[in-house]
């Protein structure tokens, strides 16, 4: 299927076949990684503007490289160095950025739709990199890219994900994802922060975290968003650790091949022990990797016009 | 209704996919620097098969590989994103002669971004080009070495080339 959209703002909006398009594409992007030169001229001449008004490391140094990779021109715009501490509005920060003739602004912010925002009133392509508590679609993109390369298909899987499901746009984005591309949801955590309105998404809600792992194929861990909770939705980090922990007891109860996976930054010995971060089970780190691979193929789709494909096997 | 000519069938097409492999072996003094690079889709089983038939003449395994070229195209931003394909490359490129194997050879833009990928796996000695059908049409300096068949064609006109269980080079007039 050929890609037409302009943006990338979130996954809800997307067909499987777009979503299967991406991580075929990315498929492509990772073998790119692994050569002894690791860059291609696919986005030679272009600029790319990574507007991360909240603060982010991995995923905005994940979308650095994958840019540079590609040969575009980068500038990074942090909320701590910029205008907006002088009072400048999303809106005039991102006319200036189009001022400049930036071609794809990538956009990390703490308001949900500030993206959808910036696509209406932008000519650039605009790739969200996480907003709000609403999306963060090459998260589960990368995420959907490592289920399936190890397990070979997504459809069918028991993926549950375990945490503060309630403030997590990996959440959403994931859930979008994987239903879509045909797996079974359990979300687990702590009944504040999975409420039962999440079955409305087509998932399984339970607080019981052996119920939730015990035939899950995929163990999608999540970090406690402690930046985005009012107050306390439980009682004390150690008590999640307790109630709601991978550790080797519980791992003990899941399916063999089971897979542990983590958006990141993990919080070792609260939601995961030290030990199974570390496991042959984790594909954590993995899903790095994935992560440069699917946000390279993201922009490589992007930038493609809406030409047809004829042709392009007779010249 | 498009009107469809068979201007190659299953034989055509082995014939000259021999006397292709004759000229590459003609022409190479040191085989064993020669690997033969089919560029994807179509250029990858003739680039298997001309394999088959050097190794005959040679006496020795050629090396093949796969080189999509779709990151280095001109285009990219003026239609929509190619389908990637897969790029094999099982050897060093350089210092040995390369042939680059496409099935049609049309505006010239596929080698050129061809030429440009194998940049990047290394500085071979030589890059030839094989093509099964050159069809003219050409917008770059760019000429192949061997060719299966000149047909001269209507730019709007198509050359499918369909190998494997039904080998046949058909030209269709819109």
């Amino acid at each position: 299927m050929s890609w037409t959209k302009k943006h990338l703002l979130d996954i809800e909006s997307l067909a499987a076949e777009e979503i299967v398009t991406v991580l075929d594409t990315a498929r492509g992007f990772k073998a790119v990684g692994q050569r002894a030169i690791k860059k291609v001229p696919a986005l030679r001449g272009k600029t790319v503007v990574n507007l991360f008004v909240e603060p982010s490391t991995r995923t905005r140094i994940s979308f650095e490289l994958a840019e540079q990779r590609l040969s575009a021109d980068v500038i990074n715009f942090s909320a701590e160095a910029s205008s907006f501490k002088k009072g400048e509005t999303l809106k005039d920060t991102a006319l200036n950025l189009q001022a400049l003739n930036a071609d794809f602004i990538v956009i990390r912010h703490s308001a949900s739709g500030a993206p959808h925002f910036l696509s209406r009133v932008l000519g650039a392509h605009v790739i969200n990199a996480g907003d709000g508590a609403h999306e963060h679609p090459t998260q589960a993109l990368l995420d959907a890219f490592t289920i399936r390369e190890r397990k070979g298909t997504i459809e069918g899987l028991n993926v549950t994900i375990l945490g503060d499901i309630l403030y997590s746009r990996v959440a959403r984005s994931n859930i979008w994802a994987l239903t879509k591309l045909g797996a079974r949801l359990t979300l687990c955590g702590p009944s504040t922060l999975v409420p039962k309105v999440f079955e409305q998404m087509g998932c399984r809600v339970t607080h019981d975290v052996n119920d939730a792992i015990s035939a899950a194929d995929i163990i999608h861990l999540l970090r406690i968003q402690h930046e985005r909770q009012r107050k306390a939705m439980f009682p004390s980090i150690g008590e999640y650790a307790q109630l709601f922990g991978l550790n080797k007891a519980r791992l003990a109860q899941t399916k063999p091949g089971a897979l542990i996976m983590h958006p990141g930054p993990i919080n070792r010995g609260v939601e995961i022990d030290s030990q199974i971060a570390d496991g042959e089970r984790s594909v954590i780190l993995e899903q790095v990797t994935n992560g440069l691979a699917v946000r390279m193929a993201v922009l490589f789709l992007l930038n493609g016009g809406k030409g047809p494909l004829e042709g392009m096997t007779n010249d | 209704m498009p009107e469809s000519t068979v201007i190659l069938d299953a034989t055509a097409i082995q014939r000259a996919l021999t006397r292709i492999a004759h000229e590459i072996a003609e022409r190479s003094e040191i085989s064993t620097e020669v690997v033969l690079v089919g560029i994807p889709t179509g250029g990858v089983p003739l680039a298997e098969r001309l394999a088959k038939v050097l190794s005959e003449i040679w006496k020795h395994p050629v090396p093949i590989g796969s080189l999509d070229v779709s990151m280095h195209r001109d285009d990219l931003d003026r239609r929509a994103a190619p389908k990637i394909h897969p790029t094999v490359m099982p050897f060093d490129v350089t210092g040995k002669t390369v042939v680059l194997v496409d099935d049609v050879l049309f505006s010239g833009r596929t080698i050129r971004a061809a030429m440009d990928a194998l940049n990047d796996f290394g500085r071979p000695k030589k890059i030839q080009l094989a093509v099964l059908i050159d069809r003219g049409h050409r917008e770059l300096p760019i000429k192949a070495d061997f060719v299966g068949k000149n047909v001269p064609t209507a730019p709007e006109e198509e050359i499918r080339a369909q190998l494997g269980k039904m080998d046949e080079v058909i030209l269709e007039r819109k």
